[in-house]
Order: C-alpha cells, then sequence, then structure tokens
C-alpha cells in the first residue's frame, strides 16, 4: 500500500491497468471461493427461522456431537503440546543422530490423507486388525470408541505445535536457558521461567490451529469413528449424516456452530500474529 | 578464588562448522584475583575452554579446581560462577530490575534473601554499572552497551565466586568496546573479582588483562603478561598473532644471520643452526639511506595506521615485504628506493 503512494515509481511497480486487474482477480477469488460459501452457510442455517435453527443444536443427537468433539479437543490438544514442546525441545536445542528423520517424521501427518491415517489405526486396532484379539481378550474398545477418535486426532493434529515452534526456538538458540543456569536456577525452573515465556506466543499460536483442526477434523475421524448416532459422531460427522438425510437446515446449523469456530480462530490468529511479530521483532533485535 | 584447570581434555565435533574443536590436556592456573584473557583465533578453543571451567560443558579427561575445591563434578547450578555472554541473553520478557533479581529469587527459600534485601542489593548493582534509571526497561529498549552491563550485574548479583565472560564486547562497536573495556577494568578493580574473559582481539586483550594465556588448536601457546607475550613470544604463532610482523626467511650459520646470502648485523642469535624464520614488528624496522643499510628494497605502499603511518617495503632480490613505522616527519615517497634497518628481531627455526 505505501507504495501506491509513492511519487517516484520503482522498477517493480506495474502499470495501473496491471494493478487493478490484479487486484480483482483477487477479491473475485476471495469472494467466490471463501465469503460465499460462508454466507451460504448461514443463510442456510437460518432457512427455516430461529427456532428451526435452536431445535437443529438442542437436539440430542447435536449434543452428544458437540460434546464429543469438545471432549475430543480437551484431551487431544493438551497431548500435542506436551508432544509438541518435547520434540522441539529436543530438536532444536540437542544434537542427535536421525534428528533430520524426527523432522520428516513431524510432517508426516500433513503429508498423509487423513483417510489412510484413520486406516491404519483400523489395522492397528480393529477386530481384525494387529492387536484385535488381544484387545477383544482384554475388553479394550478403541476402534468405534473415544479413544480411537482421540488418537486419530491426536495423530492428525501434531505437527501444529512443533512445527510453530521448531523454528522459533531454534533462532533463539540455548543461551538464554544456559545464562539460568549458571544463575542458579534448576532446568524446570529455567523452562518454566525462561524458556515458556520466551515461546509464549508462538505457542498460542500453535493451539490454536491445532484446536481447529481437531474440532474440524473429518476424514481420519469418519473412518475410526464408525458413525454411532449420539454415540462417536463428532460435529462434522453429524453434519454429514443430516446432509445425506436431506435435512439441510439442520445440517447447516450444526456447520454453522463449525463456520463460526473457524471465524473466531482467524481473529483470535490475525490479533496473535500482530502480537508476535511484534514479540518476534523484539527477539530478533535482542 | 585460584582456578587449577588440570590437563583438561574435551574431543567433540563443533556444532556450527562441523570441525573438530577441541582441548588438548590444557592446564592452567588462573590466580586469585587476576584479570585474565584467553586469547586466540576462532576454533582454538578458548570459548570451550570456558564453558569448561563454568560447567555449562564437561571434559573428557582432566580436572577443574576452585582452591581446594574439586569442581570437575559440580552442576552449572552450583558452580557459583558468574557468566556474561556475547549477546547477553538477557530474559527478554523481564525488565532490567527482575534480570539482575533472578539469580536471588531463584535460590531455595532457605537461603532466599528477603525482598527487601533482593532490591537494595539489585539496587546497588544498578548504581555499580551505572544503569539506575533503568529498572523499568526491557532489554529490547536498551542499546548494546547497556545490555552487556545488565548482564554483568545480573552475574555479579550472585556474588559468584568468579566471573566469566565470554567475548563480552564482540557484539558492540568500536567506540562503545573501549568504554566498556575500561570499565571492566575499573569494575574489577573495585570488586577484586577473579575473572576470566575471552577475546579474539589482541589489543583488547593486552589492554585490560593482568595476564593473557594464548590458545591454538586446543593447546595453550603462552601465558603471560601483556608485556612477556608482546616482546618476548614463545612461539611464531604468538609472535604473528599478538600485533603485525613481517617475516623473512633466514639462513644460520656459525651464528651468524645470513639472509640472502648476506649477513645481517644482528646480535644475540639463540636460535641455533639452519634455515629459520626472523620475525620483525613494523616499529622495529628503521628506514635509512640506501647506502650502508643492511638491506634495501623499494616503497611499495604508504598508508595511515591510527596516528602514524606507515610504509611496505618490498625487499631488493628476495621481493619479501616488510612494513615500517615512520616517525613523525618523515620524508618518503612512494616508489623510492630505501634502506632497511632492523631493531629488535626474533628468530625462530
Amino acid at each position: 500500500m505505501h507504495d501506491l503512494q509513492k511519487a517516484a515509481p520503482s522498477v517493480t511497480d506495474e502499470s495501473n491497468v496491471a494493478r487493478y486487474v490484479l487486484i480483482a482477480l483477487a477479491l473475485g477469488f476471495l469472494a467466490l471461493f471463501l465469503v460465499l460459501p460462508l454466507a451460504v452457510v448461514f443463510t442456510q442455517a437460518f432457512s427455516k427461522g430461529l427456532g428451526a435453527y435452536v431445535a437443529a443444536l438442542t437436539h440430542p443427537d447435536a449434543l452428544a456431537a458437540i460434546k464429543l468433539t469438545l471432549t475430543v479437543a480437551a484431551i487431544a490438544v493438551p497431548l500435542n503440546i506436551v508432544f509438541g514442546i518435547a520434540a522441539s525441545w529436543a530438536i532444536a536445542k540437542h544434537e542427535f543422530r536421525g534428528k533430520s528423520l524426527l523432522i520428516t517424521l513431524v510432517d508426516l501427518p500433513f503429508s498423509v490423507s487423513p483417510v489412510v491415517s484413520g486406516l491404519v489405526f483400523v489395522l492397528l486396532f480393529g477386530a481384525q486388525g494387529l492387536l484385535g484379539p488381544w484387545l477383544r481378550e482384554h475388553n479394550i474398545e478403541i476402534i468405534f470408541a473415544l479413544p480411537g477418535i482421540v488418537l486419530a486426532t491426536i495423530f492428525v493434529t501434531f505437527p501444529f505445535v512443533a512445527r510453530e515452534l521448531i523454528p522459533l526456538m531454534q533462532d533463539q538458540g540455548s543461551a538464554d536457558e544456559e545464562a539460568a543456569l549458571t544463575l542458579g536456577a534448576s532446568g524446570i525452573r529455567a523452562f518454566l521461567t525462561v524458556t515458556l515465556p520466551n515461546i509464549r506466543w508462538a505457542l498460542l499460536y500453535g493451539v490454536l490451529l491445532c484446536n481447529a483442526r481437531a474440532m474440524g477434523e473429518f476424514g481420519a475421524v469418519a473412518v475410526v469413528s464408525g458413525h454411532i448416532r449420539g454415540e462417536t459422531n463428532t460435529m462434522p460427522l453429524h453434519v454429514e449424516i443430516l446432509y445425506n438425510e436431506y435435512n439441510f437446515a439442520a445440517s447447516f446449523a450444526v456447520a454453522s456452530l463449525l463456520a463460526l469456530l473457524a471465524l473466531v480462530t482467524l481473529c483470535i490468529k490475525t490479533w496473535l500474529e500482530w502480537r508476535y511479530a511484534d514479540a518476534l521483532a523484539a527477539g530478533r533485535r535482542h | 578464588m585460584d582456578i587449577f584447570v588440570e590437563h583438561i581434555t574435551k574431543n567433540y565435533v563443533a556444532r556450527e562448522t562441523g570441525s573438530p574443536a577441541a582441548l588438548d590436556d590444557v592446564s592452567l592456573h588462573i590466580r586469585s584475583g587476576e584479570l585474565l584473557a584467553l586469547l586466540g583465533p576462532s576454533g582454538s578453543g578458548k570459548t570451550t575452554l570456558l564453558r569448561v571451567i563454568a560447567g555449562l560443558e564437561f571434559a573428557n579427561r582432566g580436572r577443574i579446581r576452585f582452591g581446594d575445591l574439586d569442581a570437575t563434578g559440580i552442576p552449572v547450578q552450583k558452580r557459583g560462577v558468574g557468566f556474561v555472554f556475547q549477546h547477553y541473553a538477557l530474559f527478554r520478557h523481564m525488565n532490567v530490575f527482575d534480570n539482575i533479581a533472578y539469580g536471588l529469587r531463584v535460590r531455595e527459600r532457605a537461603t532466599r534473601p528477603p525482598e527487601a534485601e533482593i532490591r537494595r542489593r539489585v539496587e546497588e548493582l544498578l548504581s555499580l554499572v551505572q544503569l539506575a534509571t533503568f529498572e523499568d526497561r526491557y532489554p529490547a529498549q536498551l542499546s548494546g552497551g547497556q545490555r552487556q552491563r545488565v548482564a554483568l550485574a545480573r552475574a555479579l548479583a550472585i556474588e559468584p565466586r568468579m566471573l566469566l565472560l565470554d567475548e563480552p564486547f564482540g557484539a558492540l562497536d568500536a567506540r562503545v568496546r573501549k568504554d566498556l573495556r575500561r570499565w571492566l577494568r575499573e569494575i574489577h578493580d573495585r570488586t577484586g573479582q577473579t575473572t576470566i574473559f575471552v577475546t579474539h582481539d589482541q589489543e583488547e586483550a593486552l589492554g585490560i588483562a593482568d595476564r593473557v594465556a594464548i590458545l591454538k588448536d586446543g593447546r595453550i601457546e603462552q601465558v603471560g603478561t601483556p608485556d612477556e607475550v608482546h616482546d618476548d613470544p614463545a612461539s611464531p604463532f604468538v609472535m604473528t598473532f599478538i600485533g603485525d610482523t613481517a617475516a623473512l626467511n633466514v639462513n644460520i650459520r656459525n651464528g651468524a644471520v645470513l639472509h640472502a646470502g648476506k649477513r645481517l648485523p644482528i646480535v644475540g642469535s639463540s636460535a641455533g643452526e639452519g634455515p629459520g624464520t626472523l620475525y620483525v614488528r613494523p616499529g622495529h624496522v628503521q628506514l635509512a639511506q640506501t647506502a650502508g643499510a643492511s638491506l634495501t628494497g623499494r616503497v611499495v605502499s604508504l598508508r595511515r595506521f591510527s596516528s602514524g603511518q606507515r610504509a611496505e617495503v618490498r625487499l631488493h632480490g628476495t621481493g619479501e615485504l616488510v612494513e615500517a613505522e615512520l616517525p613523525a616527519g618523515s620524508h618518503v615517497n612512494s616508489g623510492q628506493d630505501v634502506g632497511v634497518n632492523l631493531g629488535q628481531v626474533r628468530i625462530f627455526r
């Protein structure tokens, strides 16, 4: 934007025509693929009036789906915070064999199709799976139950926290921690008073993305959940079931909740980016 | 607190460069209350040695003793060393006051001073480092020199047995560096704290240290006062590393020093017989008339050197380059033929 106001044109400036064509293209694309669908979700959700909207959300199956989704996120996100911090700590502050392999593995869930991730757990823990007979003997239910959904969600959302933290921690090095140690702080004390505050914004950012994905995950969860209404249906699955039953208003009502979650996440993320950019810049100047 | 470094050996591959940065059987005695500089080029192991003394790294072999106490196995938290990092390593989310108070606040309840005592101590340190009005500032709001002073105050707050500084002025510009250097010397004289600092800047080391230990490839080449290492270097490396030098190939026969077959009027050569290298500093080279001079050459360039001027002379015959410091008011032109007389020289074989 600042470039537009400059009097003297720079070599990288485009002609006015090119500039407006590019802007129009970008805005048109945004409107068609992002704003319009979002608007459709909300108009469809309220198409049969507020009463139907509330009824769809308070239906026992819908409430069960919301509860399950929140439960899964409440288990998966904290665990991924712990795993994420541990992995980035190991990668950023230590040298060891197989480090680049570990970095690749952290990214694996991003490169594997979610359906495949779900299938892996079915093959491992399902009735015909590798550990199936043993699990049945001990009466442990994983597939078509909460543990399976949590496992699949953890797998799919694993990279978010680690990927935010690794570059930041590598950039910061370990001098701050070493300083704390020379001043007499124990390892855990140094972590809590020095490391954690240094990474807090990036961590929050990673947690936010992780949470959004944990609540919105469809593919992997669909494979392991078994679609048992009121029991193993998460919100995204519930949306699909309602839609397949031609119950559009109810389907979009539940979908609007997910869309709302996305919007809130986006707002906090933008605010964090603004905050976090400042903190990061201070870190660099430091 | 006397510090004894005894036969410290450490082998490892440095993270950044991948080159072996090691310590090879290093022994060193740091006297109580002295200011010692560890001087050497990068990769010489000087920082590694400092970190081994601090307990931030451990040696494969050898011992570290603090006075009568064997500190080899003591973890860094319990060693009681004040460590100052090259890039300050201040806690960026804490203000100056909290940074300095950190070492006192993390103590166990039994030994932790009350908050009022901490405040008194931090304020005392703030005035020592001349930052009394800065206690509410955050590190990002301070200049490099101010940050380093906060880092020093933070290290002093724990009343350390010794002060260890890793290239403390390396990241600062020349002017600030000079002020801080003098100021570090003053603080040292006032507190009497045994202090070791690492530097690759020989001027810095000679300028403020009581003694200098020169390292090369993980070994100590020489330990001595600034005068000793400057005027009486123990090896060609020390000679060339401490100050500028010119090197001439010479041959020693029957005690006479021959350069390109010509005898040089140099006395007191105890270097033995055979080929060797003669080192001379620019301050000990005088330019003269060509007639009667022991060496002759042509001035190839003249350049400013801080307050004086230096001439670079290419010797006739061998083509070797010799730098000479010119006395004030001398008139030498580039391209002129001159005679070269050598004053104090060192010959190593």
